[in-house]
């Protein structure tokens, strides 16, 4: 039996976006190392229902619990998704933290996504962004041509598909230190770049992405990488440099 | 429960030769003219594969659309972690595949338990499907000539699972989400986020809208609509843990069922045979290891049960068990398949092994198989060193290049297994163990995928029509596009083309309206200030112990009786003793959506343990231990059981009051046979 685990938790709470919200702290006892990181909230969750005290249970975004709907967020000890590397929060297991520790919990700090309750975050920005020209405008009803008329250089076939992975989880805005957006929408930028069937709109929807990206609010990229790093999919800076790149173009 | 033998239910199957049925059937319907399509007002509840691609479709063709999803985005839907791929009979790998092959594998694989004339449909669409998803820039895997790939799943001898890494769902619901966005950003989508629909309003027979809830205020709202469409997806999460995202639930097709919908075959629920075995009892969820691991994973138990033993002590390791001491139990049973026999076949033989006390895993239940890619490795580092030119390789090349192979194909399945496992699983094979995955029940349509409401369709997993017993892999993925951007925009004009002749306004002032309202209202009401003791994951992982033990992978007449019982004590506890916190005017509340769902659960739980208790024979997905042949397999009765089971609730009365009727199956195209995978 692998030896159990205690915690002091600081968790965020905030009633909605006009409150102002502010630290509690909560004990956890008896964790499993092996547990998920929502797992123990689930536990210290029914530990407030049982007790009747400390109010309501604590709420937070989450649904697959697989690391790939990209609901999660949290903002742990000063990292979003936590201390481990290319996993969300979901994925996170209480082995990685200490016996004892304290540990600190936030929903996502930007303007741009304005907090609902406690944890959960307003990511609709998000969506508004891709809402502005992140897509191909292939009608979906029409006869398309045959998949393998157009071959497409697997390389491209597969840095496309990474640049796909992004979960829209919002990672990279909350660990930019300008809260910006700029690996979100060059990850989806990129995609469609890459492929022969999404030049045909490259340069309408670089310009369209873009504009909307600063009408949310977000910032601009400094280059600290902070976001690489906490992205949950590993994507890549270099997506921001190939979105620069086709911004710049468009205006040829 | 009360069985009737017959309804006037028509299921609308055109007449006419299997291969010619969609083609004339298409001909034969309605149509609505453009300009009139922009007057005519379309709810869909869900944007998953099937809700997000009709929702597109028909704000294209020009209807006026409401789309409503529980999530904060279309893009969360669970679609988005179907892991393998999607069938289609291109036949781009010369194996000899075709719309027939497809047709008969899924009739097959499902038991001869679905629609031969839906399935037939379905192989005809799924070339499309894949055309479509290219032009939408799904990043789909690709050979180095820049043609698509294909893998194999289980069920089939042929290559035509088409597949983007392990995240193939995820790709295509980010096609149709943005598909859906464009249509948005013309306002010919109105997307309602983080609302769940609560009631269906049914005026004079026909589904004129919904009643909702805005998670966020905790309003209750009302829409009316022309025509709703339930694209909510399955209940598995009926079962507590299962491989379903946390918030999928039953809510919206339950509603349906209670407003008059019919309920199809609810004790079809997939077993998937390859999931990480639960581990301990505060685990909120099951995570699946996409099927298509079983291409280049061979399934194993020690043949002796001390090794087993030693195992689960961690005596003794997985490489320390010599290769004749491996039992690769699906590979001797089921030699012309082996490890690629379909999923219900799969997981009985894995529980077969447990029970019998071969199991791996040091859990409660001693439950867990080996997943082992070390003789794929090998195979695969011999291939790529005679590729570079390699002579002798050293073992330690061999493996490495071996490891980078299996990288390319599976990267994002093994990383997430040893995150959540704390072990490489390039290094020492995976433990998997079978969890619940899919439903094959759902909502009765009729061919044109409309429930027994007028005006209320159901498409994707909540309905029941394309997999019959069992479902393949790879081919969820294909019925739910298939049906959102191919089948129903047709179908539903056919019944739409009616309200330009008769121009009936939609308003939400209808008596019926303040009767489903009252009713919502009532119920949040009784749940919120009930006060009892006992939180809803108590009651939710209450009815999941007893699902999993008396309605899981096998069953028998004494378990269910039992199930059925401890079902509806559990629901009595419920209603009096949940404690549900807040007050009726807050907005946010977690427990009270999960509330809601678990009383709905609760009902539906005792729906499915009552169907499999009437079917007396093991057929896909349902194995009744009294029915099987001698050597363990399953038995079907084709004489009294090849029926769709469909079930209609009483108004005001209990479950166990619900009625039964059937709609035989008939099939003139494949000839029934004994599924056989040996």
């Amino acid at each position: 039996m692998k030896e159990l685990l205690n915690f002091i938790l600081k968790i965020w709470r905030q009633k909605n976006n006009e409150e102002k919200g502010k630290f509690e702290t909560y004990r956890i006892d008896d964790i499993s190392p092996d547990s998920s990181f929502l797992e123990m909230l689930d536990l210290l969750n029914n530990q407030i229902l049982y007790n009747r005290t400390g109010g309501e249970p604590i709420s937070f975004d989450h649904d697959c619990r697989e690391g790939i709907c990209g609901m999660c967020s949290l903002y742990i000890n000063g990292r979003a998704h936590g201390p481990e590397s290319l996993i969300t929060t979901c994925q996170l297991h209480m082995r990685h933290f200490h016996n004892g520790e304290t540990i600190y919990i936030e929903p996502w700090r930007a303007k741009s996504f304005p907090i609902i309750k406690d944890l959960v975050v307003d990511r609709s920005s998000f969506d508004r962004i891709i809402i502005s020209g992140g897509y191909i405008s292939v009608n979906t009803f029409g006869k398309t041509i045959d998949g393998n008329m157009i071959p497409i250089p697997k390389e491209y076939a597969d840095q496309a598909f990474d640049a796909g992975t992004c979960i829209g989880c919002g990672a990279c805005v909350a660990a930019c230190k300008n809260r910006s957006a700029m690996l979100f929408v060059s990850a989806k930028v990129s995609q469609f770049s890459l492929l022969p069937q999404g030049k045909i709109e490259r340069k309408k929807r670089v310009l369209n992405m873009v504009k909307k990206m600063d009408e949310e609010g977000f910032g601009n990229c400094t280059n600290t990488k902070a976001c690489e790093i906490d992205c949950p999919k590993g994507i890549s800076t270099e997506y921001i440099s190939f979105m620069n790149k086709e911004y710049i173009q468009s205006f040829i | 429960m009360i069985i009737k033998n017959y309804l006037k239910l028509d299921s609308k199957i055109p007449i006419g030769p299997l291969n010619h049925k969609w083609i004339n059937h298409k001909s034969s319907l309605k149509l609505v003219s453009p300009s009139n399509r922009s007057n005519i007002e379309i709810i869909v509840v869900g944007t998953g594969l099937s809700g997000g691609s009709v929702a597109a479709t028909l704000a294209e063709l020009g209807y006026q659309v409401k789309v409503f999803c529980y999530q904060d985005s279309p893009r969360r839907a669970h679609s988005v972690a179907a892991q393998g791929g999607i069938n289609a009979a291109k036949n781009y790998k010369g194996d000899n595949d075709s719309v027939y092959q497809l047709f008969y594998d899924t009739i097959k694989g499902g038991d001869y338990r679905s629609r031969e004339a839906n399935v037939y449909r379905l192989a005809e669409i799924s070339s499309n499907i894949i055309d479509q998803c290219v032009a939408q820039g799904v990043p789909f895997a690709r050979d180095y000539a820049g043609y698509l790939e294909n893998r194999s799943f289980g069920g089939t001898k042929v290559s035509r699972t088409f597949y983007a890494k392990g995240q193939t769902g995820q790709q295509l619901l980010l096609a149709c989400y943005s598909a859906m966005s464009r249509q948005i950003g013309k306002g010919r989508i109105k997307m309602y986020n983080r609302y769940e629909m609560l009631e269906l309003v049914v005026i004079d027979g026909i589904a004129r809208g919904i009643i909702s809830r805005n998670l966020v205020s905790g309003e209750i709202e009302r829409y009316a609509a022309h025509a709703v469409i339930i694209a909510s997806g399955g209940y598995g999460n009926v079962f507590f843990l299962s491989t379903n995202a946390m918030g999928s639930n039953s809510s919206a097709i339950w509603k349906v069922h209670k407003k008059g919908g019919f309920f199809a075959n609810p004790c079809f629920t997939q077993i998937h045979p390859t999931c990480i075995p639960a581990h301990a009892n505060y685990q909120s969820k099951l995570t699946l290891m996409s099927e298509s691991l079983r291409n280049d994973g061979r399934i194993w138990v020690p043949k002796n049960i001390e090794d087993a033993i030693s195992i689960r002590n961690g005596e003794k390791y997985p490489e320390n068990i010599l290769e004749e001491k491996r039992d690769y139990y699906l590979e001797r049973r089921y030699p012309s398949f082996g490890n690629l026999v379909p999923r219900d076949v799969a997981s009985r033989a894995a529980k077969e092994r447990c029970d019998k006390g071969f199991g791996i895993e040091n859990n409660e239940n001693k439950e867990g198989v080996f997943l082992d890619f070390s003789s794929s490795i090998e195979r695969y580092g011999i291939e790529k060193a005679n590729e570079l030119g390699i002579k002798n390789p050293s073992l330690m090349e061999i493996k490495r290049f071996g490891e980078e192979v299996i990288e390319s194909k599976y990267g994002n399945l093994f990383h997430m297994y040893e995150k959540i496992t704390d072990k490489n699983p390039y290094k020492n094979p995976m433990k998997i163990y079978p969890a619940v995955h899919y439903t094959m029940g759902g909502l009765w349509v009729d061919y044109n995928l409309m429930s027994s409401i007028p005006g209320c369709y159901v498409i994707g997993e909540a309905n029941f029509s394309d997999h019959g017993a069992n479902r393949l892999g790879a081919s969820a993925l294909m019925q739910g596009l298939a049906d959102g951007y191919f089948i129903l925009p047709y179908t539903i004009a056919d019944y739409l083309s009616t309200y330009i002749h008769n121009k009936k306004e939609l308003s939400t002032n209808h008596v019926e309206f303040d009767k489903s309202e009252k009713k919502v209202k009532k119920r949040i009401l009784q749940l919120i200030s009930n006060n009892g003791d006992l939180s809803v994951d108590f009651f939710h992982r209450k009815l999941g112990n007893i699902m999993w033990k008396y309605v899981g992978m096998s069953r028998d007449n004494n378990g269910l009786s039992k199930a059925i019982k401890k079902i509806q004590e559990l629901r009595d506890e419920f209603w009096k003793n949940i404690f549900v916190p807040g007050n009726i005017e807050d907005g946010f509340n977690s427990e009270l959506e999960k509330a809601g769902r678990v009383a709905d659960f609760l009902e539906l739980g005792e729906l499915i343990a009552m169907d499999a208790l009437y079917r007396k024979e093991s057929c896909g997905s349902h194995f009744r231990i009294e029915n099987q042949t001698k050597e363990g397999e399953s038995l079907r009765d084709d004489i009294h059981y090849k029926h769709v089971s469909i079930w209609k609730y009483q108004e005001n009365k209990s479950i166990s009051e619900e009625m039964m009727y059937k709609e035989n199956l008939t099939f003139s195209f494949v000839k029934l046979q004994s599924r056989s995978y040996k």
